[in-house]
This record gives structure tokens, C-alpha cells and sequence, in this order.
């Protein structure tokens, strides 16, 4: 497609004017989804804010400024910090048992690598609704670790419907998003560097602080994002391990869009969303050039 | 069978009716909120309209009605029957108050968002003479509280909301919703409520006394705290699962919908607690909109077919509201399936969940606050 566009531009010289096209041709498509799928529903979702939900659910076309009143209820801030609160659990505890992980996969030999990471990547292969169902019912009342264990005099326990379960399931989700990037950065890590660091008298634990950390704390950024962005805004897991008995942020705007059909507060309530994760990402990017 | 577990969520919609109404809202059926809106105008239609020039749109949930509907529909008819779907009440509300002309002919909504379509000028009134099989109606059919007489809607299926439970897990059985907010020491942990704020509040504001559609702050407040109290005791909350929980054993009593209840199952029983509940009605409605208004009738009044009715009850388990076909109803089924022994009588006392437009948000608001509650 590309060259037919570049032979058409007859007698121009193959500079600067036939490369444009070409790379508009390979720019296009992403560019065109980006802007169709990614701007044009965000710039709705900004206008809506400052709407008001019509007697019948739509949207009435009168600015106001009161879904971000609403915002400011402290039920709404007790939701969005409850959910920063619980993300924030399962980034840290994703990030603790995934950087062993990952690093004892980068010391691998190169075939057990390959075998490590698909291994990792392995639970993506299922529907996640299934995996999360799973869950239930291994640790439901009747479900078969508790079977398990009364068999053996103990229990049963209510493992459950409660947040213990929810960060549970965010970590069980999404630890794989922390150990790949992290084994990127652990692996592309000199092994020189760490040789030297001994040669010069410092101890493993001082050359980790000193020498391995710091130079994988890109990693360790971008996988805490990765596991921070989708749990903040995860809904699935709160209603089907949490048992509804709390909500996260995702379930609010959910709610507000498909129950209380109430699209601006909605609206909102995920630019709320969209604000706190726009500030990690900006954080990111600095520290990404800071490394 | 899946479909319905969308069919009745909030309804967000509106309710014209002043403030006579909101102040009403307490106590039994509240005023007839189909009061006269936009609708005033009907179309006159022609009875001997050629319906094979016409073909007919209709939208509704996944697997509601006979897979063989089209073909019965082109060979009776001479009409052709263009089958949509819709997943939720509240996605079908958005594609018809979204202004412009959707095609659909007929849709299926449940009644309180009928009433908001109602008001919303979107509706044609139903055309009485077009569709002779109505008399096949429970007399109670008319008595609907958000469409008394059927102005402006035919009721599809029908049903409430009860307790569902384990005869084997309870000591007792339960006959009262303070049984599920308060459940007695076996059941503790082992209790489901609703997720869908209308059906969360229902439990509470029942054993209060206060109506199913209030809009009183206090009540809801009172009603709120009932929700709080019975938190800690609850499993969790469930609008789509309950069924199974039960038949694992997760769960020893549900607040369930009568046709959710795996009433066939040996241990299963469903029961109306003493302090009432609620009726609800999935109808069909003309939209104002069709320009084959004459086949859309039609289409209802073959729906109305004691036989083409009668299959919603015998294959998802509904009631419908209809006399002769509940009389062709296996009986073997409805003897395994209790709740489809409920008479046109029992489900009347229910109260009928109306719309409550603007005031809707207030049991949003409730939802949010039981749920955030740690």
C-alpha cells in the first residue's frame, strides 16, 4: 500500500515529500483508532462533567457545576481513597513477590527462561472472569479448601467476601504485569557491573541497594503501574471476591453508568480516575528520565 | 433463562406526577403514576391495514421469546419479524430517549420504564380493538399500578421477590424479611441480599412498613440503617448467582426473584415474606415512532396466543399474565415449580415498583453508602 502512494508521486524527488506519506501510511491506522476509540470518547466523557442527568437518564445539555459538588461528598472520597488504599496493598505485595521472581528468572539458564516466562504469561491463556470464578470456588464455605482442611479437623474458614480476598485476587491478576517488566530490566542489568561492585569490597546486599536496584528502578516503576492502574480501577474483583460487600472506585462509575443511569456523574467520577492515574503516569515518565 | 437477571434494574427514569405524589408515597399502592403526559395523541390506525406491505421491528432480551417467533410470525401474519436484542433495561432506555428514530416497532421493558417512555411522549397508546387476544388477561393484568388499563403497554411476564432457602440449612423456615436482615445463628453468614438498589432497599423498607417506592429522606435513612445492621451477617451481595449459591450450599437463604428460584431442586423453597413485597411486570410497548404500527399491534395479539405465551412460562419459568395460557402450563411443571402456582391474586398484593425520576439517585446514594460501609 505504502509504495503505490510513493511510485504515484512521479517526478518529485525521493526526499523529504515522498517519505512524508510514507510515514503517514504507517502512522495512519494507529493514529486514526487513537483518535476515533481514545480522544473523541474522552473528550465526550470530559464534556459530559459539567451536564446534568435528565428525569429519564440522558443527558441534559446544562452546565453545571454540581457532580463535582457531588464529588466532594465524603461517601465518594472514602470510595476513591479506599481504592487508592487497596491498589496500593497489592502493587506493594505484587512488587515484593515478584522481584524475587523475576530476578531468579533472569539467573536462568537460557532455556528455562523461555520455559519461566511462558509460564508467567500462562494464566492470560484463560478467560479472567473464569480465573477470578476459580477462586470462589476454591475458597467458598463448601469449596474444596475448606473441604480440604476439615478433613483434616480444621476449619471451616471464611477466606471470602471481604478485602483480604479483593487484594487477593489484584494480585493474583495481575503479578504477571509486574515480573515481565521487571525481568526486562533485571536482564538487560551488565553482570559486570555487579563483578565490580564485589571487587571493590561490597557485600550482595550492598551491591543490590547500591548497584542492582537503582539501575532496575525503571522496572520496578513501570511494573508498579502496571499493577497499580488496573487494580485502582478494577471492578470485577471487588463484586465476585469482595462479594459486594465493599466497592472500589470502578464500581462506582459502573454503577453510575449502567444502574443509576446517571452519565455525567458518572463522567466525573472517571475523570477522578483518569486524574490520579495521569499524575502516576507523569511520575513515571520522570523518574524514566531521571534513570 | 440468563436474560433476566438485567430485566429489572433500577428504573431511572422519570415520574411526571407533582408533589402531591412524592408526599403520597408511603403505605400501599402509590398514586397512578401513568398520569396523561405527551401521549395524548393517537394515531388512527386502519384494522384492514395490508400488514404484508409492513414488517416489524421488535427489541428484546436475549432468549425472552421462541426462537421460531420470525417464521410463525411471516406465516400468520405475512409479516416479517426482525428480531434485536437488548441486555438491560437501561441500555434499551438510552437507544429510545437518545432523539433519533431507532426503527424499532416494539419493545420489551419492564413497567416502571414503560411509564417513563410514557411520559417521555415516546409511546403510541395501545390500540384496544387491534388486539383482540387481551381478553385472554387476567383481569388483574389491568390493575398494574404504572399502567392502569393498559394505556399504553401489555404486560409480557410477571413475578415478586421473595426468600429462597435451604429447608435442610434452616431450623425454621423463614416467613418474614427480618429473617434475611437478622438471620438466626445457622443461617449467619450464610444470607444473600440484592445488589440493585430498589431490591437491596426492599427487605428493609418492607419490615419498616414504608412502600417499596418511597422518597422520603427519613424512611430511607431508617432503612439505610437496617441495611447496616444486617451487613455483618450477610454472605454477600448477589443479583445473579444466588440460585447457585444455594444448590452448593454457599448459602442457606437468598432474597431471589420467584422464577431465580431453583425451586426444583429436593431442599428448595421459595416464600413471600408476611410483610409484603413487591410486583413486577416486563410489558411490550408500540413506540410512537413505528411507521408500522398496524403489524406492531398485530405482532402483540399473536404474542397474546395462549400458545405463544404459554411458552414463557414453560421454558423460563415466568408467569404471564395471561389466563389460558397459565392453563396450558404442564402441570407436572408447575408442581415442581411452585412459584408458578402464584395466583393473579397473590402477586397483586405486591406493590408495583413505579419510577421514580429524579429521586431515583436517592437509592443510588443508599446502594453506595451500604456497600462503602466497612
Amino acid at each position: 500500500m505504502t509504495r503505490s502512494t510513493v511510485s504515484g508521486a512521479t517526478a518529485a524527488p525521493r526526499s523529504r515529500r515522498s517519505r512524508a506519506p510514507g510515514r503517514l501510511a504507517f502512522l495512519g491506522p494507529g493514529l486514526a483508532y487513537l483518535i476515533v476509540l481514545l480522544l473523541v470518547p474522552l473528550a465526550l466523557l470530559l464534556s459530559y462533567t459539567v451536564f446534568r442527568r435528565g428525569r429519564f437518564g440522558g443527558v441534559v445539555y446544562e452546565v453545571t457545576g454540581e457532580n463535582f459538588t457531588r464529588l466532594l461528598d465524603p461517601l465518594y472520597l472514602g470510595v476513591i481513597a479506599s481504592s487508592l488504599k487497596l491498589a496500593t496493598i497489592a502493587t506493594v505485595i505484587a512488587l515484593l513477590v515478584g522481584y524475587p521472581t523475576a530476578y531468579l528468572i533472569a539467573q536462568l539458564p537460557r532455556k528455562w527462561k523461555t520455559v519461566a516466562l511462558v509460564a508467567i504469561v500462562l494464566p492470560f491463556w484463560t478467560n479472567f472472569l473464569v480465573r477470578i470464578y476459580a477462586w470462589i470456588v476454591l475458597l467458598s464455605g463448601p469449596g474444596l479448601v475448606n473441604s480440604t482442611l476439615e478433613g483434616l479437623g480444621l476449619g471451616p474458614f471464611e477466606f471470602l467476601y471481604n478485602q483480604g480476598t479483593i487484594v487477593t485476587g489484584l494480585v493474583y491478576s495481575y503479578l504477571p504485569l509486574m515480573v515481565l517488566p521487571l525481568y526486562a530490566a533485571i536482564e538487560r542489568l551488565d553482570p559486570q557491573l555487579r563483578e565490580a561492585s564485589a571487587n571493590l569490597g561490597a557485600r550482595p546486599a550492598r551491591t543490590f541497594v547500591s548497584v542492582t536496584l537503582p539501575l532496575t528502578l525503571p522496572g520496578v516503576v513501570t511494573g508498579c503501574l502496571f499493577v497499580f492502574v488496573p487494580s485502582f480501577g478494577n471492578f470485577i474483583i471487588p463484586e465476585l471476591l469482595g462479594g459486594g460487600r465493599s466497592i472500589m472506585v470502578g464500581n462506582l462509575v459502573r454503577d453510575q453508568f449502567l444502574k443509576a443511569r446517571d452519565w455525567p456523574f458518572g463522567s466525573t467520577l472517571a475523570l477522578a480516575l483518569l486524574a490520579v492515574l495521569v499524575v502516576l503516569l507523569l511520575l513515571q515518565a520522570w523518574s524514566a528520565r531521571r534513570a | 433463562m440468563s436474560r433476566s437477571r438485567y430485566t429489572r434494574r433500577l428504573p431511572a427514569a422519570a415520574l411526571a406526577a407533582g408533589l402531591a405524589l412524592a408526599v403520597s408515597a408511603c403505605g400501599g399502592e402509590a398514586a397512578d403514576p401513568a398520569a396523561p403526559a405527551a401521549s395524548a395523541s393517537s394515531a388512527q390506525l386502519n384494522p384492514n391495514a395490508d400488514l404484508s406491505k409492513q414488517s416489524v421491528t421488535i427489541s428484546v432480551w436475549d432468549g425472552y421469546t421462541p426462537k421460531e417467533l420470525p417464521q410463525e410470525i411471516k406465516e400468520k401474519l405475512k409479516v416479517d419479524l426482525k428480531v434485536t436484542l437488548h441486555a438491560t433495561n437501561e441500555e434499551i432506555m438510552a437507544k429510545l430517549t437518545a432523539g433519533a428514530d431507532t426503527g424499532l416497532d416494539v419493545a420489551f421493558v419492564s413497567g416502571q420504564y414503560a411509564q417513563a417512555l410514557n411520559e417521555a411522549g415516546l409511546l403510541e397508546p395501545i390500540h384496544p380493538e387491534l388486539i383482540p387476544n387481551l381478553a385472554n388477561l387476567y383481569p388483574e393484568a389491568k390493575e398494574l399500578s404504572y399502567d392502569k388499563g393498559n394505556t399504553f403497554s401489555v404486560p409480557y411476564t410477571w413475578g415478586t421477590t421473595g426468600i429462597c432457602y435451604r429447608t435442610d440449612l434452616v431450623k425454621t423456615p423463614p416467613t418474614s424479611w427480618n429473617d434475611i436482615l437478622n438471620p438466626p445463628a445457622e443461617a449467619k453468614k450464610k444470607v444473600t441480599m440484592m445488589t440493585t438498589e430498589r431490591w437491596l432497599a426492599l427487605p428493609a423498607l418492607k419490615v419498616l412498613g414504608y412502600s417499596v417506592n418511597t422518597r422520603s429522606d427519613e424512611e430511607l435513612a431508617k432503612a439505610k440503617e437496617k441495611l447496616l445492621e444486617a451487613k455483618p451477617n450477610l454472605l454477600a451481595y448477589d443479583d445473579t448467582t444466588f440460585g447457585a449459591r444455594l444448590t452448593k450450599g454457599e448459602a442457606a437463604m437468598v432474597v431471589a426473584w420467584d422464577g431465580w428460584c431453583p425451586t426444583s431442586e429436593e431442599n428448595v423453597k421459595f416464600v413471600i415474606p408476611k410483610e409484603g413485597s413487591d410486583l413486577w411486570v416486563d410489558t411490550m410497548v408500540v413506540l410512537k415512532s413505528s411507521k408500522n404500527k398496524e403489524a406492531a399491534h398485530a405482532f402483540i395479539n399473536h404474542i397474546l396466543d395462549p400458545k405463544v405465551h404459554g411458552w414463557a412460562a414453560s421454558n423460563i419459568l415466568y408467569k404471564v399474565p395471561n389466563k389460558a395460557a397459565m392453563d396450558i402450563v404442564d402441570a407436572d411443571l408447575k408442581a415442581k415449580n411452585t412459584p408458578l402456582q402464584m395466583t393473579p391474586a397473590d402477586l397483586l398484593q405486591g406493590e408495583s415498583i413505579i419510577d421514580l425520576g429524579e429521586d431515583s439517585v436517592k437509592f443510588t446514594k443508599l446502594a453506595t453508602e451500604v456497600a462503602a460501609q466497612q
